[in-house]
């Protein structure tokens, strides 16, 4: 359950590209035909995928404060995390490179249609974005932060898929000449962007808008207490706590 | 004029307007968008991007004879990630509370793709005065827009500048609030950052024909 509810809050809710704007680069540059945004995209799933874990295990038992206790008394209190940006950069480059050795080696009609953005996933902001949000939200256990690699890798897959699709059709009307290009894909962008939001509610009513959870908690706790308790003085009294 | 040449000056103003790295070259897109909600936060990471990229391309431009070109990106990787690392820990040291606001974007400058661009298009192939020129041309373009784009979206949103109540307060209604004026949220929201940037895409390509691009 907790696997699920954080794949589809990954891909949905905390979209990259949508909610956070990561990897709008190669978003906007590579986004031209479905096919090769297809393939950016599942490169991206992979390497994310493999990176994030990775990196939840350097910052586990490396950089984390006290994270080298298993070394020995004397190095429990240090606290390397300074160095995190330097050690989750430099596992996305290998990774990085790896997966380019491997797609040369099985797949050299992708390769040569991915051209120079396989390199540039390196310094895709969603690959390093994605390994310190991991840090950042404290994600608990290796397998929570493979679900969460995965999940924002189809996230971003999604939207890339979407908006090569929408770019293909767009061809076939009249934009105006200032805005074609660049221009209307932002825009059309910012209103996917929009549509995302509405995924918000999707889980538990958002995290967001508290106030409202909040009410529909009391409303949700209140016949429980009655069954319960029966008496109307414990139901003031909750009603009067959760005012407050 | 005696300390740049017309072609230095060039490295400076273009990517001001038309060679801008937001709007004509495509790069570091993802920080502009995420952190302009607040002017201040958009000046501070103007600032930041425009220590990194000076930096970072002379020193690039300082060991671009040296280095094996297998291994630039690493190379470039490590040199941009000391340097943020850097504006990371003063940005902890001195402003704390903006350095929460912008959480992970301080690291994502390391993955800022003009950074990047500009180490492989110029440092790799420029002196290093001529390359600093071009990393302050560029970030400053990048900064600008980020100020543009962090400017309408606060005075917009929540009818403020810095922190101040440039429109009045809300509250008491005065100022433009007692002619009924509301703040609109929405600007706050992560849509309209894209939407504003791109109302400034079609602004700058109605002034400059010459920018419009295919299709």
């Amino acid at each position: 359950m907790e696997h699920l509810e954080l794949f589809f809050k990954s891909i949905f809710i905390d979209n990259m590209v949508f909610a956070t704007f990561l990897g709008m680069c190669s978003y906007l540059a590579v986004s031209k035909k479905v096919a090769t945004a297809v393939g950016l995209g599942a490169a991206v799933i992979f390497v994310l995928a493999v990176t994030v874990p990775l990196n939840w295990l350097l910052d586990q038992y490396i950089l984390q404060e006290g994270a080298l206790a298993w070394l020995g008394e004397e190095y429990a209190s240090y606290d390397l995390s300074f160095l995190s940006f330097i050690m989750f950069i430099a596992t996305i480059a290998t990774m990085v490179q790896l997966v380019e050795i491997i797609v040369e080696k099985f797949s050299p009609s992708l390769y040569n249609s991915l051209g120079i953005f396989l390199p540039l996933i390196a310094v895709n902001c969603a690959i390093l974005g994605g390994s310190l949000f991991m840090q950042s939200r404290e994600i608990p256990t290796i397998g929570l932060s493979l679900t969460y690699g995965v999940g924002s890798g189809i996230g971003w897959f999604l939207a890339i898929l979407a908006i090569a699709a929408i770019r293909e059709k767009i061809r076939y009307s009249s934009v105006p000449p200032a805005l074609r290009g660049l221009g209307i894909t932002f825009i059309i962008t910012g209103l996917m962007a929009i549509g995302f939001m509405s995924f918000g509610g999707m889980l538990t009513g958002g995290d967001e808008e508290k106030k409202e959870t909040k009410v529909v908690a009391v409303s949700k706790e209140i016949p429980k207490e009655q069954v319960e308790e029966n008496t109307t003085e414990v139901l003031s009294d909750n009603l009067h706590t959760n005012k407050q | 004029m005696a300390l740049l040449s017309k072609k230095d000056t060039k490295l400076i103003t273009d990517p001001l307007t038309d060679n801008n790295p937001i709007t004509i070259q495509v790069l570091g897109i993802c920080s502009a968008l995420a952190i302009t909600a607040e002017l201040e936060a958009s000046i501070v990471m103007s600032v930041s991007v425009l220590f990194v990229l000076g930096v970072g391309n002379v020193i690039i431009s300082l060991m671009r004879n040296i280095i094996p070109s297998k291994i630039r990106i690493i190379v470039q990787l490590i040199v941009v990630a000391t340097l943020v690392i850097i504006v990371d820990l003063v940005l902890k040291a001195f402003a704390y509370e903006l350095s929460k606001t912008l959480s992970v974007f301080v690291g994502l400058i390391i993955t800022n793709c003009i950074i990047m661009g500009r180490f492989e298009a110029f440092a790799l192939g420029n002196g290093p005065w001529r390359s600093f020129l071009d990393g302050i041309g560029n970030a400053v373009g990048y900064g600008a827009i980020l100020i543009l784009v962090g400017f309408f979206r606060e005075l917009l949103g929540s009818g403020t500048l810095l922190g101040f109540k440039v429109l009045g307060d809300p509250i008491e209604k005065t100022g433009l609030y007692a002619f009924g004026y509301e703040n609109n949220g929405f600007m706050l929201l992560s849509p309209m950052a894209l939407i504003v940037v791109g109302l400034i895409i079609w602004v700058q390509r109605s002034r400059n024909k010459a920018l419009i691009e295919e299709n």
